[in-house]
């Protein structure tokens, strides 16, 4: 049996309060009905004695102080899971909208998960093959990894992701089932269809789990969308052993939605007025990415965050680098030259390549081929930077070879089609051939016996 | 008697408890019915608030929470090394055992495995006087390691009766101390300290013996003492986790506990599986077998993640007052705290710089000074390092956290992005980061290492700061029009950079470096410096001396010379004489 309360003491924003309840909990959903139709779901984010504080999903609109009945439903926020949900959408609360009907679930669980616990964890070591030489050759991707994408409005983010997605081969082990679960937030309608159009055309959507929460859909059903969709990952994942690819889209605008909400409940703000969990908020979605020991599943993460005026150092690009393993950058300049993917190597970062590649893994000159395309490309900048004071005739020699190494490693490395599907030879020989503009002895990141087998200098540039 | 509360709000990790409690400050209370663990963390007349160590979804008003007496206290005892806790010491092993592959909620495991039997050597007789810190009995608790009991401070009196040596568990009285009030004290393996109390010593010596880490920059040019504090701070990205991986592996401390503090959880897995399979070069042993992880990986809840620091270091404490050198890794403290600025958003405290409390300086103040090398109470020599990363928001050093933690360290290894960019690791920057143990540590390099050491690391030193100076030049006009003598510190500082201060970690001979072989990469280059700059005096242009291939074989010793053929280091001389003899010959 359950109590429904009549009325409510207060609307601000997403937010209501309810006097006199009994008996509720923490993070508890409660469901609302107004003037006897319309149907909502709210959750208890605050509890003084008989006093709630409850944040409401689909908005507030219409409801008023007196025609709203609320009941508690006794649990936390809860999603159907069933292998059925692969190739069908929902709205970002997890409820279908494609006119398929309801899932018949096979289990119900809390979207808010639990933290894995690191000794259950398996070290993520198996590299995912984009196809893309910036990704697979500098920043390899990782199967279990969590590596975001950092962009700007007006950058080819959704393009690099549905490329990624795609591309990303599992290798030659091709029983091993994979699906990806793609939750949007806050985007426009475009990016979401989009993305269901390259599904599509891909002929991949039957394997695709697509939670979407656009623009104008309520704000703080944004806050649960990732959520919901991660614990559907996990449990694919986890339960049913696939290769889950999850797509977060847009990290900023779930930021924005938590800024939102906090400042409605009156909380004190930390920087730029995010409140002061914004970290832990993040973290509990980043780290929900992982492999289980014993299990044969895993869940890999490319959550894509548009910095506010591309600036790297706001709170939500930072805190995000803090809790992910890399990030891949993408860069306006490089956009403007019409370089795509427009990534910028330099910033960008994968924390797990360095057990996932080299000998056994891709091949044994991976990491040192890595680390010395990212030692000239930074001295590029060195020269770039000397030529627009002295201009570029006044360069020494070996700094006019920098520049050109620079300008060829941006069109041919990073640049590529877009449909363009490298395979890590391809990549590597590119960047064996880029290294052959310099001279030998200005490769200084590459072991003897490597270079000797590999390093070939190119006719012309090296006379 | 049973103090209990009633819950009347819940906000987050903070819960509010109606009225006069009677509970203490600092104190443990049992949450809820699922006894989630919390502490005292204010009391009014009206309101009592509790921070709660697991998550609080689902806890109701109402509910009731207990008080157990006891401050918020670790359990101290053999069992602790190659073991991973959380942020409140509860093996996570154990917690796999009882909840499978998720951490789950109000999870009761004790603290050090109560089943197993420890083989313990009684040191103490009846009749004998004992004094807090007295060592009662010894166990070998992993291969590495000899575990002494001691008696908790505090307790001082006559042994009445103790048991024979043979096996016991932790929590088995072995030995039972008269007082000099008459009371009697019964003592096991196992003992409790409450974390945010140091643990008494004697007496506290000044720095004098360094933490050789094996990485270079850090034992030559910025070295920390035994006993001493330093900070690693740094933008994502730039290798804090790295170098205090490096520090783990490497440093000769005979222990190390490593805090993970609201970092990642893969990180953690990877610590747990390479320090398995790593061997201690002091010892032959798994690296593990000196070793303790305290995970509180940034998922994990935040109140707990606030502990997580004090755990640490209260058992580095129990350890260094056994007479062992102790060295902390917390990385990073940053989440630490920012844990402090949410916990303390939720109290609705007066925010200061940043959003971050007011205490902010004072709770990082206390933490560093919890470093040291101590005499214990029973007389023996123990110490306590502790490396804390900072993760600054966007890499601006100028943030409240660093700034204040560097108030309180003596060390300071900055990190730098644009070497981190250029992939140049460690990337530590030289201009940036100090160390105020140089001057400290100086009689013991002489005497262990070379009376040259500390006036060639001072050459290196000066060397990079006249690059640095030159490039600025460089930066404007290009490196052609500079005079040879310039055109030479320009190249050597290459040669320091690329051959010194670069380390690789993933190579098996660069990985960890001796002192020696430290001075010896030290004295080669400078001498080649040497050389190089007589030619330059005599008129030879620096384009003649690049044409010789010395400047990248010197480059290169490093992976060259093995760690144990050190009397190669004469043939590199040799090579520099030659070299010398072919460009007079050649231009005479």
């Amino acid at each position: 049996m359950s109590i429904e309360y009549l009325g409510l003491s207060e609307i601000n924003g997403p937010l209501v309060v309810l006097e006199g309840v009994k008996n509720a909990a923490y993070e508890e959903i409660v469901e609302f009905t107004i003037e006897g139709k319309e149907k909502k779901l709210g959750r208890i984010v605050e509890i003084y004695d008989d006093k709630a504080v409850i944040q409401v999903f689909e908005g507030t609109e219409s409801m008023s102080l007196k025609n709203t009945h609320t009941k508690l439903t006794g649990h936390p926020m809860e999603i159907a899971l069933s292998p059925e949900m692969l190739g069908r959408t929902f709205n970002g609360i997890g409820a279908p909208i494609d006119d398929l009907g309801p899932i018949v679930p096979e289990q119900m669980t809390n979207i808010n998960g639990l933290p894995l616990n690191p000794c259950t964890r398996e070290y993520p070591r198996n590299y995912i093959r984009t196809g893309i030489s910036a990704i697979d050759g500098l920043t390899t991707l990782i199967r279990g990894q969590k590596l975001p994408i950092f962009s700007g409005n007006g950058l080819p983010h959704d393009q690099l992701a549905a490329q990624i997605v795609q591309q990303a081969s599992l290798g030659d082990n091709t029983d091993e089932e994979f699906a990806i679960v793609f939750a949007a937030m806050g985007v426009k309608y475009d990016v979401a269809e989009f993305f269901r159009r390259t599904f599509e055309e891909s002929g991949v959507s039957d394997h695709v789990v697509m939670f979407l929460n656009l623009a104008n859909d309520p704000v703080v059903e944004r806050l649960i969308t990732p959520k919901v969709a991660l614990t559907v990952a996990e449990y694919l994942a986890f339960e049913k052993g696939m290769h889950i690819l999850v797509i977060l889209t847009d990290i900023t605008s779930f930021c924005e939605a938590m800024r939102e909400v906090s400042s409605s409940k009156g909380e004190i703000p930390s920087r730029k007025g995010y409140p002061g969990y914004l970290y832990s908020e993040l973290a509990t979605l980043y780290e929900r990415a992982g492999i289980v020991s014993g299990g044969t599943g895993s869940v890999t993460q490319i959550p894509i965050l548009t910095m506010p005026n591309d600036d790297i150092t706001h709170p939500i690009p930072d805190l995000t680098g803090y809790i992910t393993e890399g990030q891949i950058v993408l860069d306006r300049q490089l956009h403007g030259q019409a370089v795509y993917p427009p990534i910028n190597v330099l910033p960008s970062l994968s924390r797990l390549m360095k057990d996932g590649i080299g000998k056994g893994y891709t091949r044994e000159d991976h990491q040192d081929v890595a680390n010395q395309l990212f030692s000239c490309y930074a001295k590029v900048g060195d020269a770039r930077a000397l030529a627009s004071v002295i201009g570029e005739d006044e360069l020494s020699p070996l700094d006019k070879k920098y520049l050109i190494f620079g300008k060829a490693f941006e069109e041919n490395f990073v640049g590529q089609g877009r449909m363009e599907n490298r395979t890590i030879e391809d990549t590597l020989n590119i960047g064996w051939n880029l290294l052959g503009i310099l001279p030998k002895e200005e490769l200084d990141r590459i072991d003897t016996k490597i270079l000797d087998q590999y390093y070939k200098p190119v006719q012309g540039t090296n006379a | 008697m049973n103090r209990t509360g009633i819950i009347y709000g819940i906000n987050g990790p903070v819960v509010y408890l109606k009225g006069n409690t009677g509970f203490k400050m600092s104190e443990m209370v049992y949450v809820g019915e699922e006894k989630l663990v919390g502490e005292v963390i204010g009391l009014t007349k009206d309101t009592t608030t509790v921070q709660v160590f697991e998550e609080t979804t689902g806890l109701k008003p109402g509910a009731e929470v207990e008080a157990t007496g006891d401050a918020i206290s670790v359990t101290l005892g053999p069992g602790i090394l190659n073991n991973i806790f959380d942020g409140i010491e509860r093996p996570l092993s154990e917690i796999a055992k009882a909840s499978g592959k998720y951490i789950t909620r109000g999870v009761s495991v004790d603290a050090l495995d109560v089943e197993k039997k420890w083989d313990i050597t009684l040191k103490v007789a009846a009749g004998d006087e004992v004094h807090g810190g007295t060592i009662i009995a010894e166990t070998q608790e992993t291969p590495s390691v000899v575990h002494k009991s001691m008696v908790p401070p505090g307790i001082d009196g006559i042994v009445k009766s103790a048991v024979p040596d043979g096996a016991y568990n932790v929590t088995e009285t072995i030995v039972v101390v008269t007082c000099e009030d008459g009371s009697e004290k019964e003592i096991a393996l196992a003992q409790k300290w409450p974390i945010r109390i140091p643990r008494p010593t004697s007496a506290r010596f000044p720095a004098s013996v360094p933490l050789v880490t094996g990485q270079r920059i850090l034992d030559t040019l910025f070295p920390i003492a035994k006993g001493g504090t330093a900070a690693i701070p740094g933008g994502f990205g730039t290798g804090k986790t790295m170098t205090q991986h490096q520090i783990a592996k490497w440093s000769d401390a005979s222990i190390i506990i490593y805090i993970g503090c609201g970092e990642r959880g893969n990180e953690m897995t990877e610590v747990l599986e390479d320090f398995a399979k790593l061997v201690d070069p002091k010892t032959g042993n798994p690296l593990m077998a000196r070793t303790t992880l305290i995970a509180n990986t940034s998922n994990m809840p935040v109140a707990a993640r606030e502990a997580s620091i004090y755990t640490g270091i209260t058992l580095a404490e129990y350890y260094r007052d056994m007479g062992y050198d102790v060295a902390i890794m917390a990385d990073s403290t940053s989440r630490w705290a920012e844990a402090l600025r949410e916990l303390s958003g939720r109290l609705e405290e007066m925010p200061a710089e940043e959003g971050f409390p007011a205490y902010l300086a004072s709770r990082l103040s206390a933490f560093y000074e919890r470093a040291g090398m101590m005499r214990t109470l029973n007389g023996s020599e123990g110490s306590v390092s502790i490396i804390g990363a900072v993760s600054p928001q966007g890499g601006d050093f100028s943030e409240p956290v660093t700034q204040n933690t560097k108030r309180f360290v003596r060390c300071f290894w900055g990190l730098d992005k644009s070497l981190a960019y250029a992939r140049h690791f460690p990337a530590i920057h030289w201009l940036t980061s100090y160390s105020e143990y140089v001057n400290d540590l100086s009689p013991w390099y002489s005497e262990h290492v070379s009376p040259k050491f500390i006036d060639y690391r001072n050459q290196i030193i000066a060397l990079l700061n006249s690059e640095s100076s030159l490039m600025e030049i460089v930066k404007l006009i290009g490196s052609d029009v500079l005079p040879d003598d310039q055109k030479l510190v320009l190249e050597i500082a290459r040669v320091i950079r690329l051959g010194f201060l670069q380390q690789n970690a993933f190579h098996q001979e660069d990985t960890c470096v001796p002192m020696q072989k430290q001075f010896l990469m030290m004295d080669v280059v400078l001498y080649l410096y040497k050389k190089a700059r007589d030619l330059i005096t005599q008129g030879h242009p620096m384009s003649i001396l690049k044409e010789d291939t010395i400047f990248e074989k010197i480059i290169s010793i490093k992976y060259d010379v093995p760690n144990n053929q050190l009397e190669l280091f004469d043939n590199y001389k040799k090579d520099i004489d030659t070299f010398y003899d072919k460009v007079l010959e050649k231009n005479a």
